[in-house]
């Protein structure tokens, strides 16, 4: 196997993995924020419990984050060396930003707060943890800018072949960061939203189920508690019902965002990738129809057999410049103004570019996955969003129906924006292809700037040693998620308790002469 | 001469000795999960001195990584590529180490927590092993071509330097570590560390040693030479501090000797910051593996306010955790009972 694909392969997987433990921290961040001021606001005890709860899934989803975002920094210079040495002018800088002014940040600040519950003063416990998802939102912002630069190169000058960084400020205000950094954050937070609506529905039903709150006279929830089950009082209801709330909003909200900034995305895409453009819409001829579902061989990469079967005039237009009749360039058109660009074969330098050297470039990518993973993209975010303006009609009595099809449906939305946001990248990653690092043909861009991704992967490291590392990555990845998703089914069955033991004890354990010893309030 | 190179060449050497002091320890205590402690109440003390602070301390690998493909994107891509199996399993040790800290305390199962003792003090050693081997080769050479990329397989690296640098961050971080929970901890843990330090230092360290004089030998100098001497001075005082049970001053002296230690090697290394063993024509230099004069400006002025501010708080986190920890300051272990039963 070439160790081209190899590498890519584990790119893709190991990327893409930890992408779907980034979103659920930068989502779930904010909202434990808010939840933990309102604590400090208002005192009221319910807003502790959140916070606690929500807090715990948090730590335990964060985890991974951190352990699999090391293989990402290391990736870099140890499977795309040649990447590695001709970008390190300019990628390298926002990457030890990342590191010196969102990392450090967000570890220590976070190992503050988990450990400061009763060894700071509120205030400043709280504040530790408005520091440690600024961190947390400061590193996306990083890493989007040293991605956004491999998708549109700006504030560089090609000296001797290599593109040399002359202006920070063009890198960290690319336009195409900005539009990513936004899109991406408000997507996590539907993320987030749509995680404590699926969870808090669970418990509202079980609540149901168990008998403790029914339905009353007026239609509306009647509360009620079950003294043997800890953690089972009135207060309980109002935690999973206020969060189910929040979430719903928020993930309403975050969909109703993503549109605006994806909008924003898709214009900037179709004038600095206009051949990503295309290839998210199967479009093969010049025009201005957006594709609702097209057949044929979308897979094909030379346009033969697409057929779009419903079409909606104007639309494409539309995504790309804001109005109904500007023309957008097809595939068919596009393919020759690339080889007349950037040539038609890769250049024939084995050391560089391996086996790939001397072949015909493939401008076109893979037209399957760049027009279903856009469509999926956008399908599980608007259905996240549905699902969650229902469930805020369902739950207006103050709690969730009886039946049990509802709450798995709840459940299984939680996957949704999850999946959104992996389809997402697939197809912003995979439509940039054959480039690693596009070129900028905007006006006064760089153009000369660009590398294919045949070039990229290190000419020393063998299939051997890449299929070593993918293979043992990937199975210690599903060992992991097997074990986080476990540990989270277990404290959500939990419960409120699973975070807060000391929740209904009432004199049967010996935690009333812990403040005599100074016992830790959270220790590992 | 470029200054920013050189300055920069100093902030490397700086975050890699920021990360060997710092999770040195980390490290060390996760060996010491497995090799020294007894029982279950001695694990969970040992565990939490690191709690607080451990990610902080990781956070140093990371930053001296991406300062080096910042700064040296030459040094950044022919190292980590030549270096690709020893990283991976770093990798893995550290990705077990992490999991490890996180989950090891949410099941009240005798089994889960073996196995999660096994994941941090087997990750814990494959980490420091090699990270060890890495910054050896990294001072000792490479076979490395004209273009930078190695030459002879997967396994070039698999050398005498690279074991002999695994070895002393090894043995560095468990006495480290020792004199680390001799200062954190209070009960049968604090003594125990105590007396490893004191019986055990002389020959744990005698591969760092080694390290440093066979650098010293090959390229050595006046001022590293003063190095190694003031770094000898501080390991002496630190061992007869620690006989007599003066924990900070131990501590400290054992920390100065790795500083200084560290110290003597970059600067023995100084221009070189990747030697070819295939030719010195192909030596990777401060000055022809390092970005252009802008990068390094501005990743100047970023460095130099972040850091010291860096300094700042992760001081006032040690300070906030300053209290010993012993098997009464733990909460006790009591896996709750879940509001929603099968
Ligand atoms: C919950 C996640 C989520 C949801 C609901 C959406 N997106 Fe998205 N999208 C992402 C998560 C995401 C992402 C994972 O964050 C990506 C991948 C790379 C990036 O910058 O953002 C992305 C990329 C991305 C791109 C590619 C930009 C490029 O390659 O330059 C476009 C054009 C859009 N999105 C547009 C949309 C539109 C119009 C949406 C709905 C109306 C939408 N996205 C919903
Ligand atoms: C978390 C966000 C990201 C995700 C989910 C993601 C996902 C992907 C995917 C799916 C691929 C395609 C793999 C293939 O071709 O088989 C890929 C390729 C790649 N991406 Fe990204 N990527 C992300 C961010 C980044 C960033 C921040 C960088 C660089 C800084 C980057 C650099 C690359 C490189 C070098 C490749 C390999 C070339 C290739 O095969 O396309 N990616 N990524
Ligand atoms: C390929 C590119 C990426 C690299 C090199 C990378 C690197 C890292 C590293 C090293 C960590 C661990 C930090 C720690 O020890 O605390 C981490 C965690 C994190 N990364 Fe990534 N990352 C990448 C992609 C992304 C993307 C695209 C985002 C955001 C949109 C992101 C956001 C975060 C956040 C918020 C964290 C901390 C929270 C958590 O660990 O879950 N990363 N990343």
């Amino acid at each position: 196997m070439d160790p081209l694909d190899i590498a890519r392969w584990q790119f893709g997987i190991t990327t893409v993995y930890h992408f779907l433990l980034v979103p659920l921290t930068l989502g779930l961040g904010p909202i434990i924020v808010l939840f933990q001021t309102l604590y400090l606001r208002t005192g009221n005890e319910r807003y502790l419990r959140m916070t606690k709860f929500w807090g715990k899934l948090f730590l335990v989803n964060f985890i991974l984050g951190v352990a699999t975002g090391i293989v990402q920094e290391f990736q870099f210079g140890m499977a795309w060396s040649e990447y590695s040495r001709f970008v390190g002018d300019v990628f390298g800088a926002p990457l030890a930003m990342e590191g010196l002014l969102a990392f450090f940040v967000e570890s220590t600040f976070l190992g503050l707060w988990i450990f400061g519950w009763s060894r700071l003063p509120k205030r400043i416990h709280l504040a530790t943890l408005y520091a440690a998802v600024i961190g947390s939102w400061l590193s996306a912002y990083f890493i989007i800018v040293a991605n956004s630069w491999m998708q549109h190169p700006v504030g560089v000058e090609l000296v001797h072949g290599r593109p040399q960084m002359v202006d920070i400020w063009a890198v960290m205000t690319n336009n195409t960061a900005l539009a990513a950094f936004s899109h991406t954050l408000v997507g996590s937070l539907s993320v987030a939203g749509a995680f404590l609506l699926g969870i808090s529905w669970y418990h509202l039903w079980r609540r149901r189920h168990d008998g403790i709150d029914t339905i009353g006279e007026d239609k509306r929830v009647v509360v009620g508690s079950a003294p043997d089950i800890r953690g089972r009082d009135a207060a309980d209801h109002g935690v999973w019902i206020r969060s189910l709330r929040i979430g719903a909003v928020v993930a309403i909200v975050g969909f109703g965002l993503v549109a605006v900034t994806g909008d924003l995305q898709g214009k900037l895409m179709f004038q600095q990738q206009p051949m990503k453009m295309a290839a998210a819409e199967a479009a093969c001829q010049t025009g201005t129809s957006f594709s609702v579902l097209s057949i044929g061989d979308v897979g094909s990469r030379d346009c033969k057999n697409v057929v779009g079967l419903i079409e909606i005039p104007g639309v494409l237009s539309f995504l790309a410049n804001g109005d109904f009749n500007t023309t957008v360039t097809g595939v068919k058109d596009l393919l020759p103004q690339y080889e007349a660009k950037y040539g038609t074969t890769v250049p024939d330098n084995a050391a560089l570019y391996g086996a790939a050297a001397g072949t015909k470039v493939q401008y076109v990518p893979i037209m399957a996955v760049t027009y279903w993973a856009f469509r999926l993209m956008i399908l599980f975010g608007g259905l996240a969003a549905f699902a969650s303006i229902v469930a805020l009609w369902l739950t207006r009595r103050g709690t969730v129906p009886r039946s049990k099809w509802i709450m798995r449906l709840a459940l299984l939305g939680i996957l949704s924006p999850f999946a959104a946001s992996a389809t997402g990248w697939v197809f912003t990653e995979l439509g940039r292809q054959p480039f690693v690092v596009a070129p900028n043909p905007t006006p006064g861009g760089i153009d000369g700037v660009f590398m294919f991704t045949a070039a990229a992967v290190s000419p020393g490291t063998t299939s051997g040693e890449l299929l070593f590392s993918l293979i043992s990555l990937g199975v210690v990845y599903l060992a992991l998620l097997v074990v986080e998703v476990a540990l989270l089914v277990k404290y959500v069955r939990g419960g409120v308790v699973s975070a807060m033991p000391e929740l209904g004890d009432h004199d049967d354990h010996d935690d009333h002469d812990d403040a005599s010893r100074d016992v830790l309030a959270f220790a590992y | 001469m470029d200054i920013l190179p050189n300055i920069w060449f100093i902030a490397i050497s700086v975050l890699w000795i920021g990360y060997l002091l710092l999770e040195g320890f980390d490290l060390g205590v996760g060996m010491h999960m497995l090799i020294t402690a007894k029982d279950e109440p001695s694990k969970r003390v040992m565990l939490n001195t690191i709690g607080p602070v451990w990610d902080g301390n990781e956070v140093w690998l990371l930053t001296a990584g991406a300062g080096i493909f910042a700064a040296f994107p030459f040094w950044y891509a022919s190292l980590f590529s030549t270096l690709y199996l020893p990283l991976v399993l770093v990798l893995l040790g550290l990705i077990f180490r992490a999991a490890s800290i996180e989950y090891r305390g949410k099941r009240d199962s005798d089994r889960w927590r073996r196995a999660w003792d096994w994941a941090i003090g087997l990750g814990s050693f494959v980490a420091a092993f090699g990270i060890g081997a890495m910054l050896a080769l990294t001072t000792t050479g490479l076979p490395l071509d004209a273009a930078g990329n190695p030459v002879g397989g997967p396994f070039v690296w698999l050398t005498g330097p690279a074991v002999l640098g695994g070895l002393a961050v090894v043995g560095f971080c468990l006495i480290h570590a020792a004199t680390f929970l001799a200062l954190k901890t209070d009960g049968p843990v604090r003594e125990r560390a105590g007396r490893i330090v004191v019986r055990w230092s002389p020959i744990a360290l005698l591969p760092i040693v080694g390290w440093v004089l066979l650098v010293q030998f090959e390229t050595g100098g006046a001022v590293s030479w003063l190095l190694v001497v003031a770094a000898v001075v501080a390991v002496v005082l630190g061992w007869f501090a620690s006989r007599r049970r003066r924990e900070g001053r131990a501590f400290i002296g054992f920390a100065v000797f790795l500083a200084l230690g560290a110290a003597s090697i970059f600067a023995a290394v100084y221009p070189v910051v990747l030697p070819s063993t295939i030719s010195p024509a192909y030596d990777l230099t401060v000055s022809n593996a390092s970005s252009s004069p802008y990068t390094l400006g501005v990743m100047t002025v970023v460095a130099g306010c972040a850091l010291p501010l860096i300094l700042a708080y992760q001081a006032w986190s040690y300070w906030v955790f300053r209290k010993r920890i012993s098997a009464q300051s733990l909460p006790a272990v009591h896996d709750f009972e879940p509001a929603i039963k099968r």
